[in-house]
């Protein structure tokens, strides 16, 4: 069975270290905080310049001034910090976020993403996802593994525009979890009662299929 | 004599001079932390042509979304717009030019404009369509993209709140653009929600200096919310 988003999300964040500094794209990477493991901590960065994500507010504690960077309302946590918008990029740039999460159209074996520009649609923005490839050193991209029509999202050569290029070394997809190296993807976890023939056909780049390839623990 | 005092007294003083075509920069991100008086000043004032720096539009009918009506804009730069129908309607119609900025670059422009820095190399980019036309130089390896500063005629921010010599203090994630874009104005016009008196501030909890202001004012904010979302 292919992974529901929140397995997804789950297995993410099993990759979470106590003390991690994380930023969290939209879509499936925002369920990671939810699976966060009870026995570590973790800050995560909204890059509008709120490090200390908190919870949504109740009712009573709604502030139009504090939200997140997809704009909704959230509360900041304990020992968060504020700063402007050249800062919170700095800390994305400069490296020091320890992990990022986000979510792309398609992915190559030369570390390629596209995630900005959705073909036939009126461009909106890449907001801070450009900023974001670039400059984390630890990056998992997390989508389905082929579009609805099947076409394979795991390419030898991105078709769309790029949002980064040779930054993305890992993935995970609802059939798999993928590492890139040296021009090619390499299978390392499939979903629980996913074989690897489905996985190796709808991978349109190279594929290096161990001998052994374990099932993720979601 | 005025000294270091700020403050204006209407709206209409705080905009004086802002002519057709100049190019304004705008706090906010979202509709959080925006100058929402002084973009309703700049409706009522009706300039045109006018190019605005800001991380996005507003939407329609509130914020930067307000001068989309009367087609006051003729160039955006943004890192995310498009939250506004007329916006579209517009870029399709050929009316609205934008340049869309990686959100960091936006913010570390005007940082660099504020800052007299008239360009500066980053990875964020490259190898995308962002970087074509611009230098690429290599530093220990890896390529870096040439970014030029941003600077404008106009910068209209929105502070929590001040003294009279235009010392600013921003809330929470308001903050966001607010303070570049404070530094990177030929003029400088701060709207907060509060003006004390000089000396009633902490020196060391100050965000934007009154160096960079050159006009205050108080107003009264509706703070829009643009995503609503609250737990069980």
């Amino acid at each position: 069975m292919a992974l529901s988003r929140e397995q997804m999300a789950k297995r993410v964040a099993s990759e979470l270290k106590d003390g991690f500094y994380v930023n969290l794209g939209i879509g499936i990477p925002t369920l990671v905080a939810n699976y966060v493991p009870e026995d570590i901590s973790v800050m995560l960065q909204s890059e509008n310049g709120l490090l200390g994500m908190g919870a949504f507010p109740t009712e009573d504690e709604i502030d139009a001034d504090m939200i997140n960077a997809g704009k909704q309302t959230v509360t900041a946590r304990t020992g968060a910090s504020i700063v402007d918008s050249a800062e919170s990029f700095a800390m994305i740039r400069g490296g020091h976020i320890d992990l990022t999460v986000l979510g792309a159209f398609e992915v190559d074996v030369q570390g390629n993403i596209a995630s900005w520009m959705v073909p036939g649609k009126l461009v909106k923005g890449m907001g801070g996802a450009m900023d974001l490839v670039a400059g984390a050193e630890n990056i998992i991209v997390t989508m389905t593994h082929a579009s609805k029509t099947g076409e394979s999202k795991l390419l030898s050569k991105c078709t769309l525009p790029l949002t980064g290029a040779g930054c993305i070394k890992r993935v995970l997809t609802d059939l798999a979890y993928l590492e890139i190296e040296n021009g090619t993807f390499i299978l390392k976890e499939r979903a629980p009662g996913v074989s690897v023939e489905e996985i190796a056909e709808k991978t349109a780049g190279p594929l290096i299929v161990p001998d052994y390839v374990p099932e993720m623990a979601v | 004599m005025a000294g270091f005092d700020k403050r204006v007294s209407s709206y209409e003083e705080a905009l004086e001079g802002l002519a057709d075509g100049m190019t304004i920069l705008a706090g906010g991100f979202g509709l959080c932390g925006i100058p929402e008086n002084l973009i309703a000043e700049i409706k009522r004032r009706g300039n045109r042509n006018l190019t605005v720096v800001s991380n996005n539009c507003g939407v329609d009918g509130f914020g930067l979304g307000l001068l989309l009506e009367d087609r006051q804009i003729s160039r955006m730069i943004a890192s995310y717009v498009g939250e506004n129908k007329l916006f579209e309607q517009q870029l399709l119609n050929g009316e609205l030019e934008v340049e869309l900025t990686p959100q960091g670059n936006l913010a570390e422009r005007v940082r660099a404009g504020g800052a007299g820095i008239p360009a500066f190399f980053t990875a964020t980019g490259y190898g995308t369509q962002v970087a074509e036309g611009k230098e690429v130089r290599e530093f220990d390896g890896r390529n870096y993209v040439l970014e030029q500063a941003i600077t404008g005629d106009i910068a209209i921010v929105k502070g929590w709140k001040a003294d009279t010599y235009g010392n600013v203090i921003y809330r929470h994630t308001a903050k966001n653009f607010n303070p570049l874009m404070a530094t990177a104005g030929k003029i400088t016009v701060v709207e907060v929600e509060e003006i004390v008196e000089a000396g009633t501030l902490d020196p060391t909890e100050i965000h934007t200096p009154g160096i960079y202001v050159d006009r205050l004012i108080c107003g009264t904010f509706e703070k829009r919310i643009e995503q609503r979302t609250v737990r069980a």
